[in-house]
């Protein structure tokens, strides 16, 4: 019997089924997501929020800029949500406030999850003595109140959109880290990456084309959790003068610039400061969904 | 009260009757079914085996039994009795007082199936407490007198033990003595001694053995080992894709099997004293359909040789055949019998007749001596630290492997096989020793077309983000020479067809294959180039045991089209018999037994060798009486660096001599080499009158 037997074959004559598409397991893990009546309400104020921030010019009733519709007028009338004391439009400086937000805090997060996911990778893949560094070092910065961290690098960086953005990709980087490092180490004893090693691949082919495929999970997840944050330090940051200066319509220095009259006229101050919340909101309805969809 | 039902029941009655049992999944709002239409009876005292390979519906059946169902399978039809009463329209009430008292089950994995913050003894207390009202001290003395009956030396000191200080097989010993605290009338055993080491499992199963005597309970054993549902078992069912599709007394089914899977299954396993050179395996063609796409007709028909078109219109009912047992076949009768060869090991050299080396083990042997080995390891350590403490994983292990020879390396669980592999590999630095290779193959690319390896788990040995077309170009692309995107292509269907995979196969994940495919598809990528040396670490283990049949024929028809060595390492030593031509059996980092295969699966061979082969429950091999027994208490790694390793567990020990002296290396006249302090001819004396003709 040296010839093959033919039962060796493995008898699958059934048509090849349809190749998968590169997106279909992130597709399923979206519409498991969305099933939720949480999620839906969460997506829908962030798109919300995302098409204003993108295209608020074509919303807005009154330049938000422009003074002279009457100093501090109550809501109601032509201005739905009244004035400021400078006879500002607040609805439309609402509308307007969300792409400042909305531009440092996607830059902040997708530096800072570069930054951890390369950070995260090495320090995962090698551990060792670097690790060791790396993370005590890590551990140092997280042990630091970020915003405190914030407002002394700002002061002697001078304050500009883009440093506020590096400086949430600088905090977020050893918080992302630590979140890739342990998806890393997990995979790292995996036996795909023992048989890449055998057939001799460098240490950055095996952890850019073998494991960082598989740890994109977690690092969405972290990405989504980040931007949260992200949204919360950039207003903060503003709220302490330390990011945007007036007359910019963002939220954070809105709030800050406005405290004063928020026990006679407080909807100059609500206004930026609910939309604030639920920017904030959405984000964690959506990354808490993303979260569960993932880990089931 | 449940002694008042137990008695109201006639003897004749049967403990368990399930009829007509069909139970389903729902699973993304369809309904797959997983058990369909299954009827069987267990009489008192009566052990039912119930086999079939992983994903039949062997665990649905038990979970079914206790109504332990999850909460997406649901019951479709039929009934379950116990003992007269109907279990699925038992009320929590009802249920809660049969489990763990009238029905008791021990499951797969005792590690989870303790709790491990609390202490053994108060844990089978809980049963007593519980179920009999006794106080905690009664409960505690009841415990201890348990764990006594489960053969621990010392049941007081064992009480106070928190799970993790117990091996593998002292857990699963507690799990019995759980089970049968409180002389339940069903005994449910689901894989009791998957995962433990052979040895273990042997001590494992004659304990249920004897307790079955001693208390007549009644057993349904679930398992996917054929040899051992022969050895413990009265009568035999055989699951396929959820249907029974045979059933009746274990020694008719397993020796006259009337449905052509149950006849697949016995022959696709190597029994003892099978070599590659004598006999092929014959795999079952095909794949177990996956939960919901069962054929309209007999699950079985597409795999089936005597596969006729009434077979795929309705699934054939189980009937009486007749002069036999039950079998869901329509041509039943018509099932050919098993070979003599099948049937029973008649040439098998390990029953201890002197054995003459087949001329294929001479070749080999001259072939050793002729050619220089591809690749020799002299005197390996691999030292770890873990928590402090040293640990030698591999100690001093030296072997030479010859062009084209299957070198096995057997041993149990933490033995130090794997280790030892990946150090040869060059995975894992080794502490000392040499490895010496044929040619220069220094370099980081060299090796990788010199050596390479297959994995034991092929669901994370192939990266579950690439398709198998990108994992195994990248493979070529590492070992193979550089080569026109065309002669690229060429040499990828080449091996694709030489793996027996398809062309489609190509562009799915691995998660889109079964687990023989994926592994085809890592034999595939250690074949890419042209290595000299293969190492296979458990290639089989993980898979079942039709696919593995086929798995092992490639590896053979491979290395015979390509002339590779392969250090093949197992636990199950049947396999390595069957396939290798020169064996090494490792114990707690040494090798303690090498030489030609038929020399050390036959008498003199180490005692540790000889405990092996007696402990592997496998088809065919009935040498119950004269099983040996190892101590189970196994001297922890490290600790034995005076005298043999192996004299606190060896049962031809000398005594003084062996826990003192480090063994000599003793050479028989068959070529094998085996460290002990009993020369071969007085171990050929003591071996070959314990062990059966």
């Amino acid at each position: 019997m040296s010839a093959i037997v033919p039962g060796a074959v493995p008898a699958v004559t059934t048509a090849a089924p349809a190749g998968p598409s590169r997106w279909a397991n992130l597709r399923s893990v979206l519409s498991v997501a969305v099933r939720s009546a949480s999620v839906d309400v969460g997506l829908v104020i962030l798109v919300f929020w995302i098409v204003d921030a993108v295209a608020w010019h074509l919303f807005v009733p009154f330049d938000p800029l422009a003074q002279g519709g009457g100093n501090l007028l109550a809501p109601g009338g032509a201005h739905l949500l009244g004035t400021d004391n400078l006879g500002r439009d607040v609805l439309s400086r609402v509308l307007a406030g969300a792409s400042s937000v909305l531009t440092l805090a996607p830059i902040g997060t997708l530096i800072g999850v570069a930054l951890g996911t390369v950070v995260g990778l090495i320090t995962g893949y090698y551990r060792g003595v670097a690790d060791t560094l790396i993370m005590r070092v890590v551990d140092a910065l997280l042990a630091l109140p970020p915003i405190i961290l914030a407002a002394l690098a700002l002061s002697m960086l001078g304050t500009s959109e883009f440093a506020v953005a590096l400086l949430i990709g600088v905090i977020f980087t050893p918080i992302v880290a630590r979140t890739v490092r342990s998806a890393v180490m997990t995979e790292r004893d995996a036996e795909y990456v023992a048989a890449a090693r055998l057939r001799g691949e460098s240490g950055a082919y095996i952890m850019a084309a073998e494991i960082l495929p598989n740890v994109t999970a977690p690092i969405i997840v972290e990405a989504t959790v980040r931007f949260g944050y992200a949204i919360f330090i950039a207003g903060t940051l503003s709220f302490l003068s330390l990011g945007l200066q007036p007359p910019s319509p963002d939220w954070g220095l809105t709030v800050y610039t406005e405290q004063n009259f928020v026990q006679v006229q407080p909807w100059t101050v609500l206004g930026p400061a609910i939309a604030l919340g639920t920017l904030v909101v959405s984000v964690s309805l959506v990354s808490d969904g993303l979260r569960k969809a993932m880990d089931s | 009260m449940s002694d008042d039902q137990a008695s109201s029941v006639t003897d004749t009655a049967p403990t368990l009757a399930v009829e007509d049992l069909s139970v389903s999944y729902r699973r993304r709002r369809k309904t797959l079914p997983a058990v369909s239409g299954a009827s069987f009876e267990i009489a008192p005292g009566e052990a039912y085996g119930l086999v079939g390979e992983s994903g039949c519906g062997k665990s649905t059946v038990a979970m079914a039994l206790m109504r332990y169902l999850p909460g997406n399978a649901a019951v479709d039809g039929g009934t379950i009795r116990f003992q007269g009463q109907d279990v699925l329209t038992a009320s929590p009430a009802t249920l809660r007082g049969w489990r763990g008292n009238q029905m008791a089950m021990v499951y797969q994995d005792p590690g989870s199936a303790l709790n491990p913050a609390v202490r053994v003894g108060t844990q089978i207390a809980e049963v007593y407490r519980v179920h009999r009202g006794l106080s905690r001290d009664d409960a505690l003395d009841r415990a201890a007198d348990m764990l006594d009956k489960v053969r621990f030396p010392s049941p007081k000191d064992m009480l106070r033990r928190y799970p993790h200080e117990l091996s593998g097989g002292q857990q699963q010993r507690v799990m019995i003595a759980m089970a049968l605290a409180a002389d339940p009338a069903l005994l449910i055993l689901d894989e009791p001694t998957t995962g433990l080491d052979a040895t273990v499992e042997a001590e494992v199963l004659d304990l249920i053995e004897q307790l079955r005597a001693e208390y007549s309970t009644s057993v349904l054993f679930i398992s996917h080992n054929l040899g051992i549902v022969a050895r413990l078992c009265d009568r035999v069912g055989v699951l396929y894709a959820g249907r029974l599709s045979e059933e009746g007394p274990a020694s008719s089914v397993l020796t006259e099997p009337r449905h052509p899977y149950t006849s697949a299954l016995l022959r696709c396993v190597p029994r003892p004293g099978m070599r590659k050179d004598t006999k092929r395996l014959e795999p079952i063609p095909g794949y177990l359909p996956r939960l919901g796409e069962a054929p309209p007709g007999c699950p079985f028909a597409p795999r089936c040789d005597l596969v006729q078109p009434e077979c795929e219109t309705a699934p054939p009912p189980l009937v009486q055949v007749p002069g036999s047992h039950a079998s869901a076949c329509l041509r039943a009768t018509e099932v050919p019998a098993l070979t003599a060869r099948d049937g029973e090991p008649a040439a098998a050299p390990a029953s201890g007749t002197a054995p003459a080396p087949p001329p294929a083990a001479e070749k080999a042997e001259k072939a050793e001596k002729a050619a220089e080995p591809v690749i020799a390891v002299d005197g390996l350590v691999k030292r770890y630290t873990s928590a402090g403490m040293e640990v030698t994983a591999v100690d001093g292990v030296s072997l030479d492997i010859a062009p084209g020879e299957t070198f096995g390396l057997v041993g149990e669980s933490g033995s130090g096989k794997t280790t030892l592999a990946r150090c040869i590999a060059g995975l894992l630095p080794s502490s000392a020793g040499k490895i010496t290779v044929t040619a220069d193959h220094s370099g980081r690319r060299a090796r990788a077309r010199f050596l390479q390896m297959v994995f034991q788990n092929p669901d994370t040995a192939l990266n579950p983000r690439h398709i198998v077309r990108r994992i195994l170009s990248r493979a070529q692309k590492r070992q193979d020479d550089p080569a026109t995107s065309s002669e690229r292509g060429r040499r990828l269907s080449d091996l694709v067809r030489a793996v027996r995979l398809q062309d489609w196969h190509l562009d799915v994940r691995p998660a889109a294959l079964s687990g023989g495919l994926k592994q085809r598809v890592a034999i595939a990528r250690a074949f890419a180039g042209k290595p000299s040396v293969v190492l296979c670490d458990e290639p089989v283990s993980a898979l079942d045991v039709s696919v593995q049949a086929a798995i092992l024929n490639l590896l053979i028809d491979l290395q015979a089209e390509r002339g590779v060595s392969y250090l093949f390492i197992s636990h199950d030593l049947t396999v390595v018999q069957y396939l290798a031509d020169r064996i090494g059996v490792m114990y707690h980092g040494e090798i303690v037994d090498i030489g030609p295969a038929n020399a050390v699966a036959a008498a003199p061979h180490h005692p540790y060798t000889e405990a092996l082969l007696s402990a592997a429950p496998a088809l065919g091999s009935d040498g119950a009486e004269s099983r040996i027994r190892l101590d189970l208490t196994p001297v922890q790694p490290g600790t034995g660096t005076e005298g043999c390793r192996f004299h606190g567990r060896c049962h031809r020990s000398l005594g003084e001599v062996c826990a003192t002296q480090v063994p000599p290396w003793q050479t028989d006249d068959s070529g094998n080499t085996y460290r002990c302090h009993i020369p071969p001819v007085q171990l050929r004396d003591l071996q070959g009158a314990a062990t059966p003709l």
